[in-house]
């Protein structure tokens, strides 16, 4: 598909952003075609949403201009980007929970009879039509918060469309749906820039470039790399072009033999904040070096899975066993005490002490013992050496120890975590969504650590919402659907089409 | 998010989901007795429930605006008293009531202009921000009350006419003086401005989700100032109908803790003014009972402890009868960007 000869609708010309402190866009620019679909490849940090939030008025451009179809524009917010035919459905979906979606959609272009009262008659009607249009069912009388998410997003579409845009930025739209819900956004993807809609897509994820993007456009520490087009790419050839270096995808690891079992969960139920019971029934077990891999779209009862078997949580129901030991109501400590090793999903709520500096967020789970306590008075020196160790061993790209953790970069971060988790002996190793969020270059080191731990005779549960990663590090996999197991598969069974559909809690 | 369903669904539960109405209920059936037992101390019961919930509900109404928008309002209390304190004022330097219920309103917009501008554009701690206002009102009205003070009377009774022959509630609902009036009447305007209008929908949106409604072109900061402003109008004839409708002069911190029975009146009302209303004649009730049941004397009960009744009542509705609800999401939070 060439869309190359059809008319320029949106070009960003030289393009530079200045925060203080920090060029986040350095003379970017990029060009749209009518009906095509540009992917916007990036890894986090890249520059990516700072572009796209100066496409959407939210930011402003310390140099350079934006030009829609060949009209020069400066956008003050939004309402000028919206005005000018851009629509922008974000990461974070901007959704009222409690509100219904015709609501959503027409909420800042409300539909009138005069007086100030709404038409939402007329609001239902314009709406349905839309959906009709552009082949986007969904009821416009539904509740947002009872929608599934892959729904939810098709709304912020509807509303972008509603708005009468003709350009549509889908910021990471794939992040959280499941692999069929994200064929379905393709599949609509499609339908949209076959009206003649024009698409930026903004993800990190290869496979799905390649997939369905028109031509592709890299940026890399703030700056733009190139545009391509997807004929003549694999997915190394855009990672080395997005890393700036050969990167290895593929994880190589050798057969798992597994020996004693380390975690055994037996019928576990827990409950949220809310006092649903999002963990229903659970069994599993993980025997020493194996990785068993927790797959599921996320908020299917993962993240409170894990809260239970590190201690964060109460259990509501059942037993878990580490090491055969019932560690059901232990404590946090007394679940480390038994050599489990935790990455938890939220590294800067769970993982780390964020204005601490380095060296005593490594010693977070031993600061009571020696060499670090001496009685109740803390060691420093000893505290030193052991950070300085751990910085150079794990690579950890910091000035110093003492460096306050929260300036350290995503990926920097999770080396600190991974490093003083791993410092101690480990029998168990708990990890969620190890890698979220961080950059290709410490991906490929935690998991090359995973790995190595596993090879060490280590139990690992690991939780990933990545189908990539689960496939890649796992040696047997779950897959959680609302708070259940829905079956556990060898490597073997374990593909993407199975797995994906166990995720949308489908049986057969 | 996935919702699962609760392993069971205990009748107790329901009943609770219905404790308003059963409330409702069981109060008709109680007066349609004591009318047919005693009609005149049942009429007089019931118009006094009316003008003891009317503050309430003003004071009820302006805190779930607030909310609504998502400025937490705990300086309601002040509001009132403030405004109570002006009207007063007002009304005895110039002696036209009309001008004095304005002048409170006035009073009442102008602490809510401070609130708001504490809370939205300081960005401060939004109770802080209550906190200084009721103590600020307490402070100010006390130092600057001087005894001694008189006015020219009070805002009478308006009939209107046959309504007001009816049985029952002719003398109850359509014998009241301006303010209960316009407060029964807000509680309609309100829930339809709040579901029914471009203003309501886009309130709403900003107290439950503030950046999806800034990404629309919603000015967030903007609907939060006004609101907040025309809440504390609503506070202010609150504190008119104190001096200017109810007593006819000013004592210090006269409000004695309405605004606070307001806010709890709110959340029992789970942020609906309908569901206020319910609550502020709930409430209007027990204070009614409470004098009754000093007038009659005869019960052996220390009058301290009938005089806590009202206040007893809120605590066992707030801690057992309403349930789980939901304040809007962004209640609170002042509102950021990037």
């Amino acid at each position: 598909m060439n869309k190359t000869n059809a008319p320029i609708v949106l070009e960003a010309q030289g393009i530079t952003k200045r925060f203080p402190g920090v060029l986040a866009n350095d003379d970017v620019s990029l060009t749209l075609h009518k009906g095509e679909i540009l992917a916007l490849l990036g890894e986090n940090g890249a520059g990516k949403s700072t572009l796209m939030n100066i496409l959407y008025g939210l930011y402003h451009q310390t140099e350079g201009e934006i030009r829609i179809n060949g009209q020069r524009v400066l956008f003050h917010n939004p309402r000028d980007a919206i005005m000018n035919g851009i629509g922008m459905v974000h990461q974070h979906f901007q959704l009222v929970p409690v509100m219904s979606v015709v609501e959503n959609v027409i909420l800042g272009s409300e539909v009138m009879r005069g007086g100030g009262r709404l038409d939402i008659k007329r609001a239902i009607q314009e709406v349905s039509e839309l959906s009709r249009h552009y082949g986007l069912a969904v009821d416009p009388t539904a509740i947002i918060e009872d929608l599934p998410v892959g729904i939810q997003q098709r709304v912020e579409i509807i509303k972008a469309l509603y708005r009468k845009a003709n350009i549509l930025i889908l910021d990471e739209p794939t992040a959280v749906l499941t692999p069929q819900e994200a064929k379905e956004l393709f599949r609509i993807m499609h339908d949209l820039t076959a009206q003649g809609i024009s698409i930026i897509f903004i993800t990190h994820k290869l496979k799905e470039v390649l997939e369905v993007a028109d031509r592709i456009a890299v940026m890399r520490r703030g700056k733009m790399v190139g545009a391509v087009s997807p004929e003549n790419q694999t997915e190394s050839t855009l990672a080395e072009m997005m890393v700036g270096r050969n990167v290895i995808l593929q994880v190589v690891k050798s057969d798992a033999h597994p020996t004693d079992q380390m975690l055994r969960v037996e019928n576990l139920s827990v409950k949220d904040d809310r006092k649903v019971t999002v963990v229903n029934n659970v069994s599993l077990e993980v025997r020493a070096g194996e990785v068993l891999g927790v797959a599921g779209v996320q908020g299917n009862g993962q993240r409170e899975l894990v809260e239970a078997l590190t201690g964060m949580r109460p259990v509501s129901g059942g037993r878990f066993f580490i090491a055969g030991q019932d560690a059901t109501h232990f404590t946090p400590r007394q679940i480390t005490e038994l050599q489990v090793a935790h990455i938890p999903e939220d590294r800067e709520k769970h993982g780390l002490v964020m204005p601490y500096p380095i060296e005593d967020n490594m010693i977070l789970n031993a600061y009571f013992k020696p060499p670090y306590a001496n009685g109740s008075l803390v060691n420093r020196a000893a505290i030193r050496s052991h950070a300085e160790a751990l910085v150079s061993d794990f690579d950890v790209r910091t000035p110093s120890v003492v460096t306050p953790a929260s300036s350290l970069s995503g990926g920097n971060k999770q080396k600190v975590i991974v490093a003083r988790e791993f410092s101690k002996p480990v029998k168990l190793l708990i990890a969620a969504q190890p890698t979220r969020g961080i950059d290709v270059g410490s991906i490929e080191f935690i998991h090359k650590q995973i790995i190595q731990q596993r090879d060490r005779g280590v139990a690992v549960l690991l939780v990933s919402a990545e189908l990539d990663e689960i496939l890649s590090l796992s040696d047997r996999v779950v897959v959680m659907f609302e708070g259940r197991i829905m079956g556990t598969l060898s490597m073997a069974e374990a593909t993407r089409e199975k797995l994906g559909l166990l995720m949308a809690g489908s049986l057969d | 998010m996935s919702t699962l369903a609760t392993t069971s669904k205990s009748s107790w539960r329901e009943l609770l989901r219905y404790s308003g109405w059963i409330i409702a209920g069981l109060v008709v059936v109680a007066s349609i007795i004591g009318y047919l037992s005693n009609a005149q101390v049942t009429t007089s019961m019931l118009a006094s429930t009316l003008r003891q919930s009317t503050p309430l509900i003003l004071g009820a109404l302006c805190g779930l605006l607030c909310e609504r928008t998502g400025v937490v309002n705990i300086g309601i209390e002040g509001q009132m008293l403030f405004s109570a304190f002006i009207g007063f004022l007002a009304n005895v330097y110039t002696g036209n009531l009309v001008i004095a219920v304005a002048a409170a309103i006035l009073a009442g917009m102008l602490v809510g202009g401070l609130h708001a501008f504490m809370a939205v554009y300081l960005k401060m701690d939004q109770i802080i921000a209550g906190t200084v206002i009721n103590i600020l009102a307490l402070g100010l009205t006390g130092f600057f009350y001087t005894a001694g003070l008189t006015t020219e009377g009070k805002l009478q009774p308006i009939n209107l006419g046959p309504l007001a022959d009816l049985p029952l509630v002719g003398p109850v609902l359509f014998n009241n003086p301006p303010i209960t009036y316009m407060a029964i009447i807000l509680v309609f305007v309100m829930h339809y401005v709040l579901f029914f209008t471009q203003w309501g929908l886009r309130t709403r949106a900003v107290g439950e989700h503030p950046s999806a409604a800034d990404t629309v072109g919603i000015n967030v900061n903007r609907m939060r100032y006004i609101n907040v402003i025309i809440a504390g109008g609503i506070a202010g004839l609150a504190g008119g109908f104190l001096t200017l409708e109810a007593v006819g002069s000013f004592e210090r911190a006269m409000t004695n803790g309405r605004g606070f029975v307001a806010l709890a009146v709110m959340i029992f009302g789970k942020w609906t003014p309908f569901g206020a209303w319910g609550a502020a004649l709930l409430f209007g009730f027990a204070s009614a009972l409470q004098t009754q049941l000093q007038f009659i004397g005869t019960i052996e009960i220390p009058h301290q402890f009938i005089g806590m009744l009202p206040y007893v009542l809120t605590i066992v509705v707030l801690a057992g009868l309403v349930g789980r609800s939901r304040p809007p999401a962004a209640v609170g939070k002042p509102y950021e960007t990037d």
